[in-house]
């Protein structure tokens, strides 16, 4: 229990993870919870440093993230009803055109 | 350590299954593996403020939220896995490895020198701590995130409203409306008929039977229909005969007891109207 | 009052006093003929019945008002007969301020009194010539605009006022050159005019512009203050500019295609515009700005080869035309070029040019006035070869006309006699090539003149049939009686060497030079000359008979002369076509290689955006994967800046 790095190299996994699930997955929701793990794993490098560091504006920072990140979840999770609302269809790829 | 070396692999597994699994509610529950494993690091790392946070804002409230959007847009869809972007799959699993490589090598190349510790922080309490921040030098961004929450929802709610196109109908409107289609098609009047009228076998996939002993179709929801998970309902029917017959040598073991008489006139009741019409078809819940 | 040149001459410097008592009546002159010009072109039909009247009482209201001034300049004493009137500031940018100033001086008092004289005279002679226009009025007023912008052009005291006037004239000539504008040749003869007088007009403004440069001013008073100070090739350069100014206006080589196509024109016209006032602008110009050419003897040089060319080259057409108006105005080329030539010739000169172009004035507009009203009687046929016995019919044209002959041959004692036996005088003192030239011209005159005289008035009668050659009414009869008395009696003017004298404030005052013959012999060579010329004519024409077509099997300098000595053909191969391939290559240029660069570009572009386009497919996924890879780059930079 000396050395944050551990931790940060796993945070960087898990952000690795999530970004290529974010280039990989179609399903919309899916890619909304590859961005939640992404966001999750720079919580976890916050957190990290703050004990690093002895002081809690990183837990702060993180505490901001999540706030943030659940705003985000509900506008994007609202949209992602919009569109299958009008489409039949939570993929990404199929809101490929800016109109219609 | 103990806790992150045995947390951390069963993450990695755990992030790795929300990427591979075809099903986003597979998906959605290794991310809430996930989301707790890293709630008990938190706590590891001396942050119990954000433990808490973690599995009720994250588990407990984003999550319930996607898995709640899950059911509204099909719970069973499994996603394709034909990649429709040429070079795309290829591309960013490249991409990703090799960002998660120089990431990697580049926390390796970093001294962090040694760990302060959160002893002196969180000596007054981590909650107290984080408290005192909040509301000294983050105040205004506590603020903006207020007002970001109260924004967000709002935006939730004027994205998710559908527009009312014509006025409700009323009760008498709809009256009118069942008499003419009744005097034109023939529909049927009254309520559908609700499913499942065997004490056994009420459930919502199990359609009632009609009178000549053929399942009636509309007292099945239209979706588990077009899903194909009804059940049959007369081969549900068949172990009522086993049922009469167990009850049969029950009572002729038994002689006439009392509970033993109630018991036999309800299943002889039951056996006795296989083929009448349900008589739960006065129950308005069948109505869509 | 005058500074020396380094010749030792001196150069007399623009010092006006105020305009005061009669003199602040100096505007009026202009004032007039403009304000008629207004009324007539502005009032439309309902000034049809009047309207020449009030154009002629403008004209002659101008012209008794300049007498008037005159008669009050030579009460004065001649230090104080430069006067000066500010009327208003007309335009202040930056450190150039132009006012509206007129400089009343012993020379613009002299062109005053001959364009509204000469001009008066026309204009009463027009009411008679126009008679049966049916737009007898707009000719009065653009009569009257000509009037009041040659009147601004000789009394502004500053280049830019000058030019305002230089372009009225001009505006003005093209119109009335272009009067008859149903006729083609009359459209395409004030076109042409126009755009020759614009190749002058370039060296005008950009000489204006070097004035201004030079000495801050466009005022001649400033400008002749400092000329002294300015350098060699400056002075130069703005001598020359003006020369090509005069050359535009005054019809001398290489601009002078235009004056024989401007016989389109009214008669009228051709005697005021392009005999007797405007052409001689440029002469006016180069005598104004004395005090650039004194200082620059290269341009002087340059005036006097122009000068010398356009009087023979003059003369030459004129002898070869048998249309009556071109080959006086093949004539007013040459005399504008002595005129030219005398102020080529500097200080020496610049009286005898002004005195010269004032008989002219008389003589020319006499002719083209007498060839007027032959014309009136001939059922308006220009050709000389279908009259012939004029003399009879028309007594009073053939009278006048006779006064004017005489005066452009130089007969002693006639007004062209003194101002023309001057200028060769001179000349030959001065520059004897020139000199020679002057000469030879003189001869040449004498016998276009002659042939002239006898085709019109003597011979055989060779009218076509219908033609009945009668007397033109007295209304045009009488301005001929009067501009033929004038032309008798124009070398009153030189009595006593009363011109030089009263021109010596403004041109200076020329030193006294011993001619080496005496001027007596002079004068004998001219007349002798003078005589073969019109000996040359007699044996010529007057002793054979004149075929009613032009000879086609003529020798080559006749033909010459009548293509005016193909002064056309060398705009045309010179300026014309290469213009045109210029032009047309220029096009081509364009379309293929500006144009071609551009929507080259554009389709470089487009094609570049094409391929860019599919970039943009609309995948959310694709443009997070260039995120991705921007991210890979950072880090990667990051670590190799690290390491």
């Amino acid at each position: 229990m000396d050395d944050v790095t551990p931790y940060i190299v796993l945070s960087t996994i898990l952000f690795t993870i999530g970004s290529v699930g974010v280039l990989t997955r179609r399903n919309a929701i899916v890619v909304f919870m590859c961005v939640e793990l992404m966001l999750n794993a720079c919580n976890l490098a916050l957190v990290a440093f703050a004990k690093q560091h002895g002081n809690l504006d990183g837990q702060v920072a993180a505490f901001f993230v999540m706030v943030v990140a659940a705003a985000e979840v509900v506008v994007g999770l609202a949209i992602i009803m919009t569109i299958f609302r009008t489409r039949r269809s939570a993929s990404v790829d199929d809101a490929s055109l800016l109109k219609y | 350590m103990i806790a992150f070396w045995v947390l951390s692999p069963l993450i990695v597994l755990a992030a790795l299954g929300v990427v591979l699994m075809r099903r986003a509610v597979h998906s959605a529950l290794l991310l809430a593996v996930v989301m707790i494993s890293l709630a008990v690091l938190y706590l590891t790392l001396d942050a119990p403020f954000l433990f808490a946070v973690q599995i009720i804002v994250y588990t407990g409230a984003i999550l319930m939220l996607f898995l709640f959007v899950l059911m509204l847009v099909g719970v069973d869809a499994a996603d394709s896995t034909v990649e429709t972007i040429r070079g795309q799959r290829l591309l960013s699993i490249l991409g990703g490895l090799v960002m998660g490589t120089l990431l990697v090598l580049v926390v390796a190349q970093i001294s962090l020198g040694t760990m302060t510790g959160m002893g002196v922080a969180n000596a007054g309490g981590n909650i107290e701590g984080l408290a005192d921040l909040l509301f000294s030098r983050y105040v205004l961004a506590f603020e903006a995130t207020a007002a970001l929450l109260i924004t967000a929802a709002l935006g939730a709610m004027l994205l998710a409203h559908r527009e009312r196109l014509d006025a409700k109908e009323g009760q008498r409107a709809m009256a009118a409306r069942r008499m003419q289609e009744y005097a034109t098609t023939g529909r049927h009047l009254g309520p559908l008929p609700s499913p499942g009228v065997y004490a056994r076998h009420n459930a919502v996939d199990t359609p009632a039977l009609l009178p000549d002993g053929t399942p009636a179709r509309d007292s099945v929801s239209r979706v588990l229909a077009a899903r194909g998970t009804v059940r049959s309902a007369p081969a549900l029917a068949d172990d009522i005969e086993d049922v009469q017959r167990t009850l049969d040598g029950v009572r002729g073991i038994s002689g006439g007891s009392g509970g033993a008489a109630d018991t036999s006139a309800g299943a002889g009741h039951n056996t006795e109207n296989p083929e009448t019409r349900p008589q739960g078809a006065g129950h308005p819940e069948g109505d869509e | 009052m005058f500074s020396l040149s380094e010749g030792g001459a001196s150069i007399p410097v623009v010092d006006p006093v105020g305009a005061d008592g009669v003199f602040s009546l100096l505007w009026l002159v202009i004032a007039l003929p403009l304000a008629g010009a207004a009324i007539l072109l502005l009032g439309g039909r309902r000034t049809d019945a009047w309207g020449h009247w009030l154009g002629t009482l403008t004209a002659v209201g101008s012209f008794v008002l300049s007498l008037v001034l005159f008669v009050s300049l030579t009460g004065r004493e001649e230090g104080e007969r430069q006067v000066v009137q500010h009327l208003y500031d007309w335009m202040r940018v930056g450190d150039l301020t132009v006012s509206i100033d007129l400089l009343l001086d012993p020379l613009s008092v002299l062109f005053l009194l001959l364009i509204t004289g000469v001009g008066s005279l026309i204009h009463v002679y027009s009411i008679g010539y126009m008679e049966h226009d049916p737009r007898r009025r707009r000719f009065f007023a653009y009569l009257n605009l000509f009037v009041a912008a040659m009147l601004m052009l000789v009394l502004s005291e500053n280049y830019l006022g000058l030019f305002l006037g230089w372009e009225g004239v001009g505006l003005a000539s093209y119109l009335l050159i272009g009067f008859w504008q149903h006729k083609p040749s009359a459209a395409a003869a004030a076109k042409k005019a126009f755009v020759v007088n614009r190749v002058g007009d370039i060296g005008l403004s950009l000489g204006i512009a070097l004035f201004f440069v030079t000495f801050g001013s466009t005022s001649f008073t400033v400008i002749s203050a400092n000329a002294s100070g300015a350098s060699d090739g400056v002075l130069t350069a703005l001598g020359l500019l003006l020369l090509l100014a005069a050359c535009g206006k005054s019809a001398q080589v290489p601009l002078q295609s235009w004056l024989l196509d401007a016989m389109e024109g009214p008669t009228p016209v051709s005697a005021l515009i392009h005999a007797a006032t405007m052409v001689t602008a440029g002469v006016y110009l180069v005598v104004r700005s004395n005090f650039v050419f004194e200082l620059a003897p290269h341009a002087q040089t340059a005036v006097i080869v122009v000068a010398t060319v356009t009087l023979l080259w003059g003369a030459v057409i004129g002898c070869a035309k048998d249309d009556i108006k071109k080959a006086l105005a093949g004539s007013t080329m040459s005399q504008i070029g002595y005129m030219m030539l005398a102020a080529g010739l500097g200080v020496y000169g610049y009286a005898f040019a002004i005195f010269h172009l004032i008989t002219h004035g008389f003589f020319k507009a006499n002719m083209f006035l007498g060839a007027g009203s032959v014309m009136h009687g001939m059922d308006d046929d220009v050709d000389m070869r279908r009259y012939g016995a004029l003399r009879s019919a028309m007594p009073v044209t053939f009278l006048t006309f006779a006064m004017g002959y005489l005066a452009i041959i130089g007969f002693p004692g006639f007004s062209g006699f003194w101002s023309k036996d001057k200028i060769i005088e001179t000349a030959l003192i001065e520059s004897p090539v020139a000199g020679v030239g002057a000469l030879i011209g003189a001869g040449v005159t004498g016998f276009y003149m002659t042939r002239l005289m006898l085709m019109t008035f003597f011979g055989e009668k060779r009218w076509k049939d219908g033609v009945h050659p009668h007397e033109s009414p007295s209304v045009m009869t009488g301005p001929l009686v009067v501009l033929a008395a004038l032309s008798v009696l124009g070398g009153l003017l030189y009595l006593g060497h009363w011109i030089v004298d009263w021109l010596s404030p403004v041109v200076g005052t020329a030193p006294e030079h011993e001619p080496p013959v005496p001027a007596i012999v002079i004068t004998l060579l001219v007349l002798s000359v003078v005589a073969v010329g019109v000996a040359t004519a007699w044996l010529l024409v007057g002793k054979r008979p004149v075929p009613t077509t032009a000879p086609q099997d003529v020798s080559f300098a006749t033909r010459a002369a009548r293509a005016d000595l193909y002064g056309d053909a060398i705009n045309e191969t010179l300026v014309v076509n290469p213009g045109r391939h210029a032009t047309a290559g220029l096009t081509r240029g364009d379309r293929t290689l500006v144009d071609g660069l551009f929507t080259g570009s554009a389709g470089v572009t487009a094609a570049l955006g094409g391929q860019l386009r599919k970039l943009q497919n609309g995948f959310v996924r694709s443009y997070a994967l260039s995120v991705v890879g921007g991210v890979v780059l950072v880090v990667g930079a990051l670590l190799v800046v690290n390491l």
